[in-house]
């Protein structure tokens, strides 16, 4: 028998897989080392300030749209603070509202409508293939010029008033019921879920089926209302009113947001379109072949067998478009909106330390995009085939 | 982009290069042989390219000036236009070797942007325009307004001091291209636009469709030194800007101008034999040839003939001289003794 050849640890290929792993590692490490080491001495040769203790002073400039109360007197930090409030906010409203009329178009793409379909191709191919950038200058512009200013905003319903200014919409005057009406909101979405999980069950064991939807949006519209009526039905509005320059009061949305929004919302739904499109066409005909032969009718066929079985497809591509969305939403500077960017821009400029304001952005949107990401891999691993 | 490209170039450049020695300034821009200059993307007086594409203005001129001096001619300039926001990051970064950009002069900009500002070529204020149909005749009564301001400017904090200080309140609509803000509020998106009353002056005579339907407040909201800027660290460099400027002022008070500095040369006054290097001396002392003032004086003029050329009574904008009129003539343009 020929002696076990001698193993030393070289020809380990474990061991000599970590070795090439670590050294990568380190002469990585190194290089980025570097490239701080010589930046920092560089900046201090040059008397440029270093470090984050601007974000205690004072910003010192006014923002024009803030979800948080804010005024030129306080901090960088909190100025930081309001972008990324309104970046999450274009950003969050921009993909609940593309996704669902995506959704809407690539089953319009599929319809054996000839107009709506090919409207639909129109569409796609239209948005698509112009550059974004292009899409809001030209939808800025156009809500610019085409509204006319705030004296003779147009005043289509009672309470709304389109100018240039924005649109401006009545809202419930603040209400300290509001808080309970929140309550019972959130309270009625988790009876509603209560219910679906127990009509499920009993649909299981009996055979009886329960109209879930109705019995949801009762509960989810239902409990909101009693709570209103309870504290005494307060109807009191807050109007917009033509002050001065401007409309005081109620809810506004600038042009520069409207602008924004819009052209991220039209821009996004044409790919998802697609990308929806391309889910049905991946779940095979027989499948729908199968429940029309059962006796179901298309609308049902379309929701029970078609699209759960699509939205597999759908969801990875999915999660690219949301990514994009939020990163697109830095396009902001160029119409105005104090998104993210534009505000850690004006920070850069006010105080010159533009490796820092960088880092800050790529440290701001990296986070953002993470956690899209996450929650979109825990819902496709939710959604994947489970084999067993 | 521009800008996001300037700060990573900015990053790359201070994380892989050396530091700027002194004197380097001037060796590279002789070896390159032009000279690299940051200005605005147009702003009428200062720096716009007229329908041929050549750069006129204010700023433009002290760039011309100061290729006059390091070669002897005025057009060896490679113009590079800058929006607000990019043009700290372009100087530091080395992407320019001057930066004349209507930039105003403050401490912080000297002292944690690492830059230093040669003597004013400007001295203005911010102002406000608003459309003369809303019958407002003082800023006082802007309370409400919504107002159109490039973003990263002296002028968007001063904005926000003085609604702070009268207890007003206000909207502001920031937008970083010149050319949208001012879109912006041609298209009647802001009540008022606030700049250096010059550049409002500019914008008004150039851009609006009818001037007349425009107005500038009388209220002057802060002091404006527009200086140009060049990095800290290169004392040669900074020297030879710093005295290019005072070269065009003491030309005006000398009574030297392009038209009359040749005959110039063979007067008998020892401060323009010295200006103009009949006498030697200055020019070494600079690094430069001692024609050096000649040059300019000769290709651009003095610092009367500049203003009144792009801002002043042979301009669309008709500015009055004011703040920059002579020191002997009731303004700030001082030059120290070139000897």
């Amino acid at each position: 028998m020929p002696a076990k050849p001698a193993s030393s640890l070289w020809t380990n290929p474990n061991f000599r897989n970590a070795c090439w792993q670590v050294l990568t590692v380190a002469v990585l490490g190194a290089a980025l080392g570097y490239f701080i080491h010589n930046s920092v001495i560089n900046l201090q040769r040059q008397s440029i300030a270093t470090g984050f203790s601007f974000f205690q002073r004072e910003a010192g400039f006014e923002i024009g749209e803030a979800l948080i109360d804010y005024a030129p007197a306080d901090t960088y930090a909190r100025a930081f603070m309001v972008g990324l409030l309104n970046t999450l906010q274009v950003a969050g409203i921009g993909i609940v509202l593309s996704t669902g009329l995506g959704i809407v178009l690539g089953i319009a793409r599929l319809s054996s409508n000839w107009l709506l379909a090919r409207l639909a191709l129109a569409y796609v191919e239209l948005i698509r293939n112009i550059p974004l950038l292009l899409q809001l200058l030209l939808l800025y512009a156009v809500l610019n010029t085409a509204a006319p200013g705030p004296r003779d905003a147009w005043h289509p319903l009672p309470g709304v008033f389109i100018s240039n200014r924005g649109l401006f919409l009545p809202v419930p005057a603040g209400d300290p019921s509001h808080v309970f009406i929140a309550a019972a909101f959130a309270i009625g979405i988790v009876a509603a879920f209560g219910v679906r999980f127990w009509a499920r069950k009993r649909q299981e064991r009996t055979g009886q089926s329960f109209p879930v939807l109705a019995a949801g949006a009762a509960l989810i519209l239902g409990l909101p209302l009693l709570a209103w009526l309870a504290a005494g039905a307060p109807a009191r509005m807050s109007v917009p009113e033509l002050t001065g320059f401007n409309f005081a009061g109620g809810l506004d949305m600038p042009p520069e947001f409207a602008a924004l929004l819009a052209g991220l919302v039209i821009y996004t739904t044409a790919y998802i379109g697609e990308i929806v499109r391309s889910g049905i066409l991946a779940v095979s005909h027989g499948q729908a072949e199968a429940a029309a032969a059962l006796g179901l009718k298309r609308g049902l066929i379309l929701r029970l067998v078609v699209l759960p079985q699509a939205i597999r497809v759908i969801v990875p591509p999915m999660t690219s478009q949301y990514l994009n969305l939020t990163k697109n939403s830095t396009l902001a500077v160029a119409i105005g909106f104090p998104d993210f960017f534009s505000v850690v821009n004006t920070q850069i400029n006010q105080t010159g330390q533009a490796i820092e304001g960088m880092a800050c952005i790529i440290g701001a949107y990296l986070s953002v995009s993470l956690t899209i990401s996450l929650l979109m891999n825990i819902y496709n691993a939710r959604l994947a085939l489970k084999e067993r | 982009m521009k800008r996001m490209l300037a700060s990573v170039v900015l990053g790359l450049a201070l994380g892989v290069v050396g530091h700027a020695e002194a004197g380097q300034t001037l060796d590279n821009v002789k070896s390159k042989g032009k000279l690299v200059c940051g200005v605005s993307t147009g702003t009428a007086g200062f720096s716009m390219a007229d329908s041929k594409g050549v750069f006129k203005g204010i700023d433009v001129d002290v760039c011309r000036a100061l290729s006059a001096a390091v070669f002897g001619v005025p057009d060896k300039v490679s113009y590079v236009p800058l929006q607000a926001p990019q043009r700290f990051t372009a100087l530091q970064s080395g992407e320019v070797d001057l930066l004349s950009r209507n930039t105003t002069w403050t401490l912080q900009r000297e002292g944690a942007l690492g830059l230093v500002f040669a003597p004013p070529t400007f001295y203005d204020g911010q102002g406000f325009m608003v459309a003369k149909k809303l019958g407002i005749k003082s800023a006082k009564e802007l309370s409400g307004a919504t107002i159109c301001v490039q973003p990263g400017t002296t002028t968007e904090l001063n904005l926000a001091d003085y609604f702070r200080s009268n207890k007003l309140t206000l909207k502001s609509v920031t937008i970083e291209n010149l050319d949208e803000v001012e879109n912006a509020f041609f298209s009647g998106r802001c009540d008022a636009f606030t700049a250096d009353s010059s550049a409002l002056a500019g914008t008004r005579a150039t851009k609006a469709s009818n001037p007349d339907d425009f107005i500038i407040l009388p209220e002057r909201i802060s002091k404006e030194p527009l200086a140009p800027a060049v990095r800290q660290g290169d004392d040669q460099w900074f020297d030879i800007v710093r005295w290019t400027v005072y070269a065009l002022i003491d030309a005006e008070e000398l009574g030297i101008n392009s038209g009359n500095v040749d005959e110039m040369l063979k007067s008998a006054d020892p401060n323009v034999q010295r200006l103009l290097g009949v006498t030697q001396g200055n020019g070494k002392a600079l690094g430069l040839d001692e024609k050096w003032a000649y040059n300019i004086i000769k290709a651009v003029g003095n610092y009367g003939e500049i203003f009144d050329r792009n801002v002043g009574k042979d301009s669309p904008v008709k500015l009055e001289r004011g703040l920059n009129n002579l020191w002997n003539a009731g303004g700030l343009m001082y030059s120290p003794p070139a000897r």
